[in-house]
């Protein structure tokens, strides 16, 4: 197993390799990513039962959640990306760490909007100061932060380096902000309708969700893997096998 | 099945506007995360074949 | 170590001779708490209520003014560098700076703090939470900015990235520290969120500086 593990980091370091390996798992990926999203989505917006509470509102959760969740953990592997990058100095982590940060933006973008959105019909206001949106909302600050110091470095190598000591200090940070905010949010309004907090969810509701985070890990999954395959090709654009590739 | 018709699907019971919202903001973010590495790797693609080019025209004369 | 003893020296030495280094963020402290009572209302019974968290918000802006300025001219004279080569602690070194920054912006402003108190009528049983909140905040203001000092060290216009990268994580800070100083003028107990301070201080002494110090390396590595 170590020895398996050890190989697949020293090819995982090539990038001519993954390049090769993932022209081969992209139309998999984005099918499977296709499939699962259409299936979660038609037993969601149409076969799970309306919430008592909520109506038909509660359907955003098929996004919603997901989107959060995928926000944090990409936080998490950009972070150790880096961290691969700091201590091995492997490039392709480096690359990976990159392109991380803009795509976990989005997802963490998606997850406010549809937050706020849900939060008209549900609170009947737009913003309300609830624990996971404003968490969220401090996660989208930390995602600025890295993209900012990412272009901000003069030389390439000071802008990688610089934005994994910061989602480095993020990633220490990350439980602290949660636990503060959800603190400070019991303090402040104790016991409202929260969004998806749920003694026991019916499992016609908890499904289509499921399918729906599958889905949305697949699709990052893609997303990093055409984003890095950019960055192998400008940076390798002068060797002998991407030039070979080309004439080819 | 939860909707009977078409219409009550689009209406969401009363709560369209919002559910509608959400789902096409996030379309839309996910169709730019899709669409820009294409165009970036399109783009990267034709500066590739220029200089290839570029180098093949200089390669005889140097 | 007589090296780190000596840049804390030396440090303290500067601070003296240019006095605008402590003053200004002082100064600027004073000026936002006073935009409060402008700006929102200067009913007392309101400002009583605002004022822990208007200090706070006064003392986290006034720390960032004041970070821009603790690595760059050690990378620009060469001192830094000068340092690492010496072989010396880097996480002692970033230490002693953290040290001196907190002398000279954090611990003024826990000082002359009491004097905004008044101004903001905050009320008189909140008094002795706000300074100590301030006391065992402001460390962990100068710890964590020195990460975001030692990253922008080398940019020219570093101020402002600064800010951005910095500042959501001083939220745990704020609101603990916000909240000890209202429950404090609300006669509750506060103890509970001066531990965590103190807990969140003891972290940040224990890991701050080794980012900052990887970080400053990365300055001089071109």
């Amino acid at each position: 197993m170590w020895q398996w593990l050890k190989q697949l980091y020293h090819r995982m370091g090539s990038p001519k390799w993954f390049y090769e390996i993932t022209e081969r798992w992209i139309p998999w990926l984005a099918i499977v990513a296709g499939v699962t999203a259409v299936v979660g989505l038609v037993l969601g917006l149409l076969y799970a039962p309306a919430d008592y509470q909520q109506g038909d509102s509660f359907r955003i959760i098929y996004i919603h959640v997901p989107a959060a969740i995928l926000a944090q953990s990409a936080y998490m592997m950009m972070a150790v990306a880096g961290a691969v990058y700091l201590i091995w100095r492997m490039k392709m982590a480096a690359w990976v760490a990159k392109v991380i940060a803009p795509i976990g933006a989005s997802f963490c973008l998606i997850a406010l909007l549809t937050g706020a959105i849900w939060g008209k019909p549900t609170w009947g206001t737009w913003w309300v100061w609830d624990a996971r949106l404003t968490s969220m909302l401090m996660l989208l600050f930390l995602y600025f932060g890295v993209m900012a110091i990412q272009q901000a470095m003069e030389s390439e190598d000071g802008s990688y380096k610089a934005a994994a000591i910061l989602a480095l200090v993020g990633v220490v940070n990350i439980p602290i902000i949660k636990y503060s905010v959800e603190w400070w949010n019991t303090l402040h309004q104790p016991a409202t309708l929260t969004l998806t907090e749920k003694p026991s969810m019916h499992p016609d509701m908890l499904w289509p969700l499921l399918i729906m985070l599958v889905s949305t890990y697949v699709l990052f999954a893609l997303l990093v893997i055409l984003r890095t395959r950019n960055e192998i090709l400008w940076h390798e654009r002068k060797r002998s096998w991407v030039k070979k590739m080309m004439e080819s | 099945m939860e909707f009977n018709s078409l219409a009550e699907f689009i209406a969401m019971g009363r709560h369209g506007l919002y559910v509608w919202l959400s789902y096409g903001l996030t379309a839309l973010i996910v169709t730019y995360n899709v669409m820009q590495p294409a165009l970036h790797r399109r783009r990267l693609l034709k500066e590739q074949a220029q200089r290839l080019r570029r180098e093949k025209r200089n390669a005889p004369s140097a | 170590m007589s090296l780190v003893i000596a840049t804390v020296k030396r440090d303290f030495i500067l601070a003296a001779r240019n006095p605008g280094e402590w003053a200004n963020p002082l100064m600027f402290f004073l000026m936002v708490a006073a935009l409060f009572p402008l700006a929102v209302d200067p009913d007392p019974t309101f400002l009583s209520k605002i004022a822990g968290g208007v200090i706070w918000v006064a003392a986290l802006l006034a720390t960032l003014l004041s970070l821009d300025s603790l690595y760059r001219a050690d990378v620009e004279d060469g001192s830094l560098e000068q340092c690492l080569a010496s072989g010396e602690s880097m996480y002692a070194m970033v230490l002693g700076k953290a040290l001196v920054h907190w002398c000279i912006s954090g611990l003024p402003l826990t000082l002359v703090s009491p004097l905004l108190g008044l101004m903001l009528h905050l009320p008189d049983e909140a008094y002795i939470a706000m300074v100590l909140s301030l006391a065992v905040g402001t460390p962990i203001l100068s710890l964590l900015g020195s990460v975001g000092a030692a990253l922008t060290a080398s940019l020219s216009s570093g101020g402002l990235l600064l800010t951005l990268l910095i500042l959501p994580l001083y939220i745990p800070v704020l609101i603990f520290a916000a909240s000890a100083v209202y429950h404090a003028g609300i006669g509750m107990a506060y103890n509970g969120q001066i531990a965590m301070l103190g807990a969140m201080l003891a972290l940040a002494i224990a890991l701050t500086p080794f980012a900052a110090a990887a970080a400053l390396k990365l300055n001089l590595s071109r």
